[in-house]
């Protein structure tokens, strides 16, 4: 522990300077450059942001300069990195090992994957703290201990000495972050190289995260180099930042600069496709709601809601023990009431883990539950597969990540006609013109119907979905996250598509999303839900412009703006959790209430909040 | 069989398929070490130089040891004075049966339990995986001498008894993969648009289990020619004196040191048509995957 003490004090200057950074990649076309000629310089205690979307090379800036790209497919074929003057290019594995954990250490993006799952946090932790100086780094078990307990002091995890005997899926995916960040400074590096670090979490855990890392930045002085796609996240961390698109920088400036005055086309436009939470203030309609479309929908209240649910409840038991008996149970939607109507968008917002997910999918019959839901007019309750076929003409859905919704061995004009061929809709000629319509009606050619998915890039491949989607003329179409894998260029056009398709068609949209200011372009009504429940619900305006419950204002509050004068959020004490789901069998979930405070706009509480 | 089906559906589907596999060096010799195994096999008495039940005087040395090969008896002549040439032709018939028929009704079994048990899960999931499970459990080898006893030994008893001990394997593969493809998002989807279980496990699953099918399959081609040559050698399988690959190498093994032809050459049989399977069933896994084009 003195040791690392020692290091700590000889190297407060941490200083990189990367000089003409160039990264081939061998592809079956010959070498391929994914970085071109990229230089900066990183000064001690600086945040670097590197921004950039999927594609730009920033993930392989970060991996070469810890030499970690995957060999023998990527490799640097020229450029410098000066560390201490000394170019960590070059230096030979077994030297580089030394420098890898020591003076940079890595934090990636999904902490489950960079979690050993077999291993607990107290054994991982030790590995990292003692990698270095042969055998245990010549440490006591207690040393190392009272050096983990330190460290998970350091990234503000509570009860640290239970954390060292628990196993990373006991952690929430925050804690998991926080431990892999521990990790990272076991060796107390002087510069971490953090890659998309909170991108695979929800925006509160995020917010702590962020201030998380600020806070060790400035209490240790280390230099962070954070890779990112959200300029939001950028704006609340950068000292500089460097853009980047297909491997060339276009812009590198200091971070007040590039918000205020982005010189290069691209930053202008990855700075416009922002969506920003509050945008939309003052206004009652979506974004592209064109005015004859806004005047059908504002015309005196529709007779009939498309979707009545009822006290939707899901619950899924837990089974244990030697008989496989339910031993405990999982809420994940309690009691949940809307309605739908015709050409309308209700969003339901919430972090990972609320039940907005399964609310989606129970109006397709897709899982279990009780209650009443009526679509169109017909009670879907109980319905079997076949039954259900005819309801799920009126009813579609988009999933998350559109690769893995599309089946990798069918041709993607095939996987857009099958559900017209599972409904025996059309045929012959009359099927291929209806699915060449489909593509051209989500902006794509009908000539490519004759590819495989893996051809397409992710927006495309949404698109296909969503053609998919389209292709049984649905009523309703459950959007499950449909943007959240998109860059936000990209993500941009796909939530101006599925509003096109609205106004031209009055299809009414269940969109489902983490994102704030998605959900305030998007959308008509919103319900925000915590833990299996509504906690509120009402127009986009009353929800935006009037939050009424504690949660929707934190949620709100969470989201990373993209304006660096903004003044960066205070410092968290102690991480807090989402409390857990699962409860045992017996348990009755307290009662809680609605109160309409004005126009439909709902704010349920607990008895006892 | 896996092999056979995937070929009939070649001509029928996409006929371009075929010719992608003769562009294949592998692929080619593949097929054509199968082309001959099958020839043999339905040409036996034409191409067969000798009868392979004549026990030639002069196929045996004076001494009374069988013959090296030579210019008379190409691979030379068994204990018993018969031409091993002739006697491998012949029992290319069995070995076909055994390690085509026999071994593909143990695929289709297998995987049609897999497939079931993994997709539908509930009691069939427990039901079929506890019987899979229990099937696993018991010698493969006594259970087939008892079915074998049951019924008279015959070749087609065999292959039956063969097929009913071999498809635990493939079983609990394509079970377990089964499970894992049927909670990933393009089975959800499918299920969103109303798809039913047919369509699902035919058109969607059962795509994806293709490779390991294959690779099972081929491999279990050598298993169950060696598993009938076992239940021969017992006394149960292909009666003596109808040769079949297997019990030409039992017949002859005590023998290996002196008459080392009469072991090696039928083994080299038995791993050329094998190795032939899984060359073709390789090249068919690659060209039947859209994702992994042009990577060959």
């Amino acid at each position: 522990m003195s040791k690392a003490r020692a290091m700590q004090q000889k190297t407060t200057s941490g200083l990189l300077e990367v000089n003409g950074l160039t990264v081939q990649v061998a592809t079956p076309a010959g070498a391929r450059t994914v970085v071109d000629d990229l230089s900066f310089t990183l000064e001690g205690g600086k945040t670097l942001c590197i921004a950039g979307e999927s594609g730009s090379g920033k993930s392989m800036t970060a991996l070469s300069l810890m030499q970690l790209l995957p060999k023998p497919m990527a490799r640097v074929s020229a450029g410098t990195a000066k560390l201490d003057g000394r170019d960590i290019l070059a230096l030979p594995e077994a030297e580089m090992r030394q420098v890898r954990g020591r003076h940079i250490g890595m934090i990636f993006q999904e902490p489950m994957t960079s979690l050993n799952p077999v291993l607990t946090i107290g054994k991982q932790l030790g590995g990292a703290i003692s990698a270095h100086g042969g055998m245990r780094g010549g440490l006591s078990d207690a040393a190392i201990r009272a050096r983990a307990l330190e460290l998970l002091d350091q990234v503000q995890i509570p009860e640290p000495a239970r954390r060292l005997k628990q196993f990373p899926h006991e952690l929430s995916g925050g804690m998991r972050q926080r431990v892999v960040i521990a990790m990272a400074l076991a060796q107390s590096p002087q510069i971490l190289i953090a890659d998309e670090p909170t991108t695979a979490l929800d925006v509160t855990v995020q917010a702590q995260i962020l201030a998380l890392i600020r806070k060790l930045q400035a209490d240790l002085g280390i230099s962070v180099i954070m890779i990112t796609h959200d300029m939001g996240v950028v704006a609340e961390m950068a000292d500089d930042v460097l853009v980047m698109q297909h491997g060339r920088m276009v812009e590198h400036s200091p971070a007040s600069v590039i918000f205020s005055k982005p010189r290069h086309p691209y930053t202008q436009e990855l700075l416009a496709a922002v969506p920003r939470l509050g945008e939309m203030t003052g206004t009652s309609a979506p974004k592209r709601m064109s005015d004859d479309a806004t005047a059908s929908v504002q015309t005196p209240a529709p007779a009939e809601p498309l979707v009545a649910v009822k006290d939707l409840t899901v619950r899924f038991d837990i089974k244990g023990g030697i008989l496989q008996r339910p031993v405990q149970r999982v809420h994940a939607v309690e009691g949940v009431s809307f309605d739908i109507m015709p050409g309308e968008t209700l969003s339901l917002v919430g972090e990972s883990g609320c039940g907005k997910s399964t609310t989606g999918k129970a109006l397709l019959n897709l899982i279990p539950w009780q209650g009443d839901i009526r679509v169109a007019g017909r009670e879907t309750r109980g319905l079997g597969a076949s039954a259900m076929r005819p309801v799920l003409r009126d009813v579609q859905m988009i999933f998350q990540d559109p690769y893995a919704s599309l089946d990798p061995r069918m041709r993607v004009g095939d996987l857009v006609a099958e559900p017209l061929h599972i409904h025996g809709l059309a045929s012959g000629s009359e099927l291929d013109d209806r699915v060449a319509y489909l593509f051209r009606r989500v902006g794509l050619s009908a000539d490519q119907m004759r590819r495989y998915p893996h051809e397409f890039s992710g927006g495309q491949r949404q698109r296909i979905c969503i053609a998919r989607a389209l292709s049984l003329s649905p009523k309703l179409i459950v959007a499950d996250e449909s943007v959240a894998a998109l860059d936000v260029s990209i993500q941009a056009q796909v939530l101006d598509l599925l509003q096109d398709i609205q106004n031209e068609t009055g299809m009414s949209y269940l969109f489902i999303s983490h994102d704030m200011a998605v959900v305030e372009q998007i959308s008509h009504r919103v319900a925000v839900m915590y833990m299996g429940r509504f906690v509120e619900m009402g127009s986009r305006a009353q929800i935006f412009e009037n939050p009424q419950h504690d949660y929707t204002k934190k949620l709100m509050a969470a989201v990373p703006v993209a304006d660096p004068s903004r003044p960066r959020r205070a410092f968290m004490e102690r991480a807090e959790d989402l409390p857990s789901p699962v409860h045992e069998l017996d348990y009755t979930p307290p009662l809680q209430a609605a109160r309409d405070i004005g126009g439909g706009h709902m704010v349920w509480e607990a008895a006892g909040r | 069989m896996s092999q056979t089906v995937a070929e009939t559906e070649t001509h029928v589907a996409t006929p371009s398929v075929l010719a992608r596999l003769l562009r294949r060096p592998l692929a080619l010799t593949g097929l054509v070490i199968i082309a001959v195994v099958v020839l043999a096999a339905v040409f036996a008495p034409w191409l067969a130089p000798y009868d392979p039940y004549e026990q030639f005087f002069e196929g045996l040395t004076i001494e009374g040891a069988p013959l090296p090969p030579s210019a008379q008896f190409w691979f030379g002549t068994d204990l018993v004075g018969r031409d091993l040439f002739s006697r491998l032709i012949y029992g290319a018939q069995t070995s076909l049966i055994i390690g085509v028929v026999a071994n593909g009704i143990a695929v289709v079994i297998g995987s049609a339990v897999g497939i079931s048990a993994g997709y539908f899960r509930g009691w069939a999931d427990t039901v079929l995986m506890r019987f899979t499970d229990l099937m696993m459990a018991f010698p493969a080898l006594l259970l087939a001498i008892v079915l074998a006893a049951i019924f008279s030994p015959s070749l087609w008893i065999v292959a039956m008894v063969i097929a009913m001990v071999n498809w635990v394997q493939i079983a609990r593969v394509t079970y377990t993969e089964t499970r894992s493809i049927a909670e990933r998002d393009f089975v959800v989807a499918e299920r969103a648009m109303g798809a039913g279980a047919g369509r699902i496990l035919f058109r969607h699953i059962l795509p994806h289990l293709l490779s390991t099918i294959i690779v099972w399959a081929t491999l279990g081609i050598a298993t169950t020619v060696l598993l009938e040559a076992t239940l021969s050698f017992l006394g149960i399988g292909v009666q003596p004196p109808i040769p079949s690959w297997g019990n030409i190498i039992f017949e002859n093994q005590t023998y290996f040191t002196s008459a080392p032809w009469l072991v090696f050459i039928p083994g080299a049989a038995i791993l050329a048509l094998a190795l032939a399977f899984n060359l073709v069933g390789d090249a068919l896994r690659d060209i039947l995957d859209p994702t992994q084009q042009g990577r060959h």
